[in-house]
């Protein structure tokens, strides 16, 4: 039998149970709101207003692109690992220069600093 | 007939995820207790006590969940109303379809029909488990964003820069893993530690693999956003991070997520590492020991103790991590990245390297 309609038949259950996880309070639950429950929590003091547009470290945006250099580089090697058996010394051999290039690169943003948090 | 065994399937695997994460929460509440040298939650009952007995392990089993659906639900009126419905819903369905490549035994077999158990046969499984982990880190996104909150926000980016950092060493801990198999097939992998090694040791993984093991293990981890890894929710600083402005059911839709990934890394530790379903010398016809010594047991008996086998392996891998949870202080920031990008992804690399190099050496020799 084909293995994707079981993958299905689970997608179907899982978000079935996670649609009513999700909406049982909304159901079940009681509804009173009031004006102080719908702010936003502040350690009780008004909210500063809208977080659209606020400033954060660029050091999360860096680790994003780093993980996208990185995370590529390890979807390349699956396919690799799978026939490895059959590529032998030259499948090992590429693979090398292809993981050398990218250590280069790990070794080169360490050295810049990039990986640190103060 | 078939699609009715599928069908069987794919709910006793989503069971299986969903009573191990209720019975997490009971244990966790209970062992952390006992760490602490206290009693822990030990009373429940329903409609302020109708009922003339204390309920015990339904305490969190059933009472936790039932209290929480039935708390207000509060979308605050500066969130974004429809991201802050989506984010829980997309933090545990990838969570929760991944038990489905999980093969919990090898074969059933009755009445003439041989089922294999594992609720979707995927040929692709490790990649599967990969990519749902992924998506998983949206529920963190889109939560921490959707909130519109400072809390939330930090939280979010925290959660999402650590998720993103420790995939890395988990793929590559289990790129050494499809080198030492040369399949990514999970059913496969779980059958081929079936074998002995030297004629004595289960062939198990963590024989060949022992650092991806501790890589994965610790990556998985951190994945799961638990203490010592949980600075995306750090209470000290961040109220509840990324789930503070959730309330009811979508909270405990976000903390189950939590369990839920505890218990995908302790049944990836089990398949990979530990034999998954395999009982040490039990094969499909009884037990041979070495030595000479057999016991002849019924196929059924078979199934039963390796299914078994499965969730003791997964229960004992997912109370390791509730250990580790209560016995280590929180990291720092980063202390948190360092481990990640300057410990594990070297490492790794490495494993990968040799492991490449000692397959091609030991290549055509008997060793599995």
């Amino acid at each position: 039998m084909n293995p994707y309609l079981a993958l299905l038949m689970s997608f179907g259950l899982c978000a079935l149970v996670a649609t009513i996880m999700v909406c049982a309070s909304w159901v079940l639950g009681p509804k009173n709101p009031t004006k102080t429950k719908l702010e936003i929590f502040e350690t009780g003091n008004p909210p500063l207003g809208s977080l659209r547009g606020v400033r954060f470290p660029i050091k999360f945006y860096l680790t994003a692109i780093l993980f996208v250099v990185f995370d590529i580089e390890v979807v390349f090697m699956y396919p690799w690992a799978v026939v490895f058996r059959q590529l032998g010394w030259a499948g090992l051999a590429e693979m090398a220069v292809f993981v050398a290039v990218l250590a280069v690169g790990l070794a080169y943003v360490w050295r810049v600093g990039a990986l640190e948090w103060e | 007939m078939e699609v009715l065994f599928t069908f069987g399937k794919v709910v006793f695997a989503f069971l299986i995820v969903l009573q191990l994460t209720l019975i997490l929460l009971w244990v966790e509440r209970k062992g952390s207790a006992l760490i602490q040298d206290r009693v822990g939650a030990n009373r429940a009952n329903i409609f302020g006590g109708v009922l003339p007995f204390n309920l015990g392990i339904v305490n969190t089993w059933m009472a936790d969940p039932l209290k929480l659906f039935h708390k207000e639900d509060i979308v605050p009126e500066a969130a974004d109303q429809f991201l802050h419905w989506f984010a829980p819903w997309i933090a545990i369905l990838p969570l929760f379809v991944t038990f489905a490549v999980i093969p919990f035994g090898d074969v059933l077999v009755a009445g003439g029909y041989t089922i294999n158990l594992q609720a979707a046969e995927l040929d692709l499984g490790i990649l599967y488990i990969l990519a749902m982990l992924s998506l998983a880190v949206y529920g963190v996104v889109v939560g921490g964003w959707a909130s519109n909150s400072r809390y939330s926000f930090l939280g979010g980016v925290r959660g999402t820069a650590q998720m993103i950092s420790y995939e890395i060493p988990m793929g590559l801990a289990l790129v050494s893993v499809v080198l030492t198999y040369g399949t990514i097939d999970f059913q496969q992998i779980a059958r081929d530690q079936g074998e002995l090694m030297f004629g004595i040791l289960p062939a198990w993984g963590v024989f060949y693999q022992p650092i991806a093991l501790v890589v994965l293990f610790i990556a998985g981890m951190a994945e799961s956003k638990r203490v010592p890894f949980d600075l995306p929710e750090a209470e000290s600083e961040l109220v509840a991070g990324f789930y503070t402005e959730y309330s009811g059911s979508k909270q405990s839709v976000f903390m189950m997520a939590d369990f839920v990934e505890v218990a995908i890394v302790a049944a990836l530790v089990t398949t990979l590492f530990f034999g998954g379903w395999q009982v040490p010398y039990l094969y499909r016809d009884g037990f041979q020991f070495p030595g000479g010594f057999d016991i002849a047991l019924p196929s059924l008996l078979v199934t039963v103790l390796q299914v078994a086998s499965f969730l003791v392996k997964l229960f004992l891998f997912c109370w390791l991590q509730i250990l580790v949870r209560w016995s280590l202080p929180r990291l720092r920031y980063d202390q948190l990245m360092e481990l990640g990008w300057k410990r594990l992804l070297p490492l790794a690399l490495i494993n990968v390297a040799v492991t490449a190099v000692m397959v091609l050496l030991l290549d055509g020799r008997t060793i599995p």
